[in-house]
């Protein structure tokens, strides 16, 4: 417990309580308090999670981390103290009954040949096996197979990320092979399955020889970028966000107006927060001609989270986060809500479903790179 | 009575029949079989009251209603190594809760949409209509499912887990026995 409250800074805390101030889930009512978690560990103390079960209930956003005056890693304390729980056997409640998670471990597992490239069409250039870029497509045909009520298409990203490379010059590599990150299962504190995930992945992109990873989830490219990093032997890839690689090489793509006029952009957790990537999903959407990006009330670090980055934590406090933050962009008058995870997406959907406030809070909602796509010459 | 435990009692013993039990799941499939609380358990009720004969390789899990029956039943199942799984519940119409079968088609579609992304073979997964009193019906669905499950071969997931399930700590009363006869001797 010393060397958990060293490693995560613990100890330098000093009881000023910002954390729990800031605190989404505090903030509409929830019991968490990462300040409470914080001192017990400094105490040398295990959270109890039978007895204390807001250890779950950490969206594991980081706008605590933000705010913390004296640098502490909340979100890598949490990590590490449900790596515990989980090791004591003591699961969170998942929402949908843990079938997204029965289906990461299947896939840690592994055994099978999946059938995860049925979206792929003619149109898009691919490689199955080798290339100089990797495109590490997420799950999102799970996601749409689970969901279909919500009348949405999270592929659509990805193959609106097909269509930029493709414009942009480049034949990704998209391989069937291809498994979850992982990074689900390692915020819940499942690290044994993690780490098989993480070696069949790289192993994966290695064999690959590709020299860049190009992923259109936040989640994925936080993984990628954080958390792989002692699974690579030698040449490490150089991982990008999608929106990363736009800003990047905007001089070289042909966009024309798309009829969009006014959006606003929902920042992910895992891409801002986590990444500090702000500004390149910003300027890829003001390169749309015709297109006027209008913030939210709070946006950039202070962007509110989906609320359920992990599909760890659903119940009322998130429904509130989520139409609290939903109100926030109808606010702005924007068409459309971009954001730049496949999760926020499902998240905003399903929220926009209460009967309560549908009206409301509906809006249009779609990906960085559908919004690209869409523009391209 | 020799000193010799029998080999339902000694944990090693029976960890290498459990083994051995996983190496030929191939011929003894391991099936779970979801059953509504209204007709398909009372179907399997009848089968088992007029003695129809059946193949015994699944186990059966009653919900009150197959619209209970969502995708992580399932998949979990699969998870742990489950060779089959049979979801059944009331003929249309029949439902004790009018339109909980209804809900179960939904939850089926997507359960077995998943499955296939995951590369499962769809030959593993089955929805069967059986009433109360279809228990020659029931025993004939057990079978060809049984058959079919059974010409697939173990399931991908199935290698680990199998043999930490079966080893189950010995009861006290056995314990206890044991000790007398160490005593004894």
């Amino acid at each position: 417990m010393q060397q958990l409250a060293r490693d995560t800074n613990a100890w330098a805390c000093y009881d000023c309580g910002k954390c729990t101030a800031t605190c989404p889930v505090a903030r509409v009512g929830g019991a968490l308090s990462p300040r409470r978690h914080v001192l017990t560990a400094n105490l040398g103390e295990g959270i109890e999670p039978s007895r204390d079960d807001t250890l779950f209930s950490c969206l594991t956003c980081s706008l605590c981390e933000t705010r913390c005056p004296a640098e502490v890693s909340y979100t890598g304390l949490v990590q590490r103290l449900r790596e515990a729980a989980f090791d004591a056997k003591i699961e969170p409640e998942c929402p949908h009954g843990g079938a997204l998670q029965s289906v990461m471990r299947m896939m840690a597992k592994g055994g099978t040949q999946q059938n995860r490239l049925g979206w792929l069409s003619d149109e898009l250039k691919t490689d199955a096996k080798e290339g100089e870029v990797f495109l590490w497509t997420g799950c999102t045909v799970y996601y749409d197979a689970f969901f279909p009520e919500f009348g949405m298409k999270t592929v659509e990203g990805t193959r609106a990320t097909v269509r930029i490379l493709n414009h942009l010059g480049i034949t990704p590599v998209v391989s069937p092979e291809e498994r979850c990150c992982g990074h689900d299962l390692l915020w819940n504190g499942d690290r044994a399955s993690f780490e098989a995930l993480a070696r069949h992945n790289v192993e994966l992109v290695r064999s690959s020889g590709a020299w860049m990873v190009v992923t259109p989830c936040a989640e994925c490219a936080r993984t990628w970028k954080m958390d792989y990093e002692p699974f690579f032997d030698g040449r490490v890839p150089q991982v990008v966000h999608l929106s990363e690689l736009l800003a990047e090489r905007l001089g070289d793509l042909r966009l024309q107006a798309n009829g969009t006029s006014r959006v606003t952009f929902q920042d992910p957790c895992r891409l801002g927060r986590h990444l500090g990537v702000y500004d390149a999903p910003r300027q890829a959407l003001a390169a749309v001609p015709g297109l006027e990006l209008e913030e939210m009330r709070s946006s950039r670090h202070r962007a509110a989270c989906c609320a359920g980055g992990t599909w760890g934590n659903c119940d009322r406090f998130a429904k509130r986060i989520q139409i609290d933050r939903l109100r926030e962009a109808r606010a702005t008058g924007a068409e459309v809500l971009v954001t730049a995870c496949p999760k926020c997406q499902i998240h905003f959907r399903c929220a926009m479903k209460d009967p309560n406030f549908e009206s409301e809070v509906s809006i249009e909602m779609r990906d960085v790179a559908e919004v690209v796509a869409s523009a391209l010459a | 009575m020799t000193d010799t435990p029998s080999p339902r009692s000694n944990p090693k013993k029976r960890k290498i029949a459990a083994t051995a039990r996983a190496a030929k799941a191939a011929l003894d499939p391991r099936i779970v079989v979801f059953a509504c609380n209204w007709c398909s358990y009372a179907g399997a009720d009848t089968a088992g009251v007029s003695r129809i004969q059946h193949q015994p390789h699944f186990r059966m899990i009653r919900v009150m209603c197959s619209g209970r029956i969502q995708p992580a039943f399932v998949l979990r199942a699969f998870e742990k190594g489950a060779d089959g799984v049979l979801v059944s519940g009331c003929h249309f119409g029949d439902c004790h809760y009018i339109f909980g079968n209804e809900r179960a088609v939904e939850q089926f579609e997507k359960t077995m949409n998943v499955v296939k992304l995951l590369g499962i073979d769809e030959g593993r997964l089955r929805l069967e209509w059986i009433s109360a009193a279809e228990g020659a019906r029931f025993a004939e669905v057990i079978n060809e499912f049984t058959d079919q499950v059974r010409a697939l071969g173990p399931s991908p997931f199935a290698i680990s887990d199998a043999i930490e399930e079966i080893e189950i700590p010995e009861t006290e009363t056995e314990a206890g026995t044991e000790t007398g006869k160490g005593m004894e001797a």
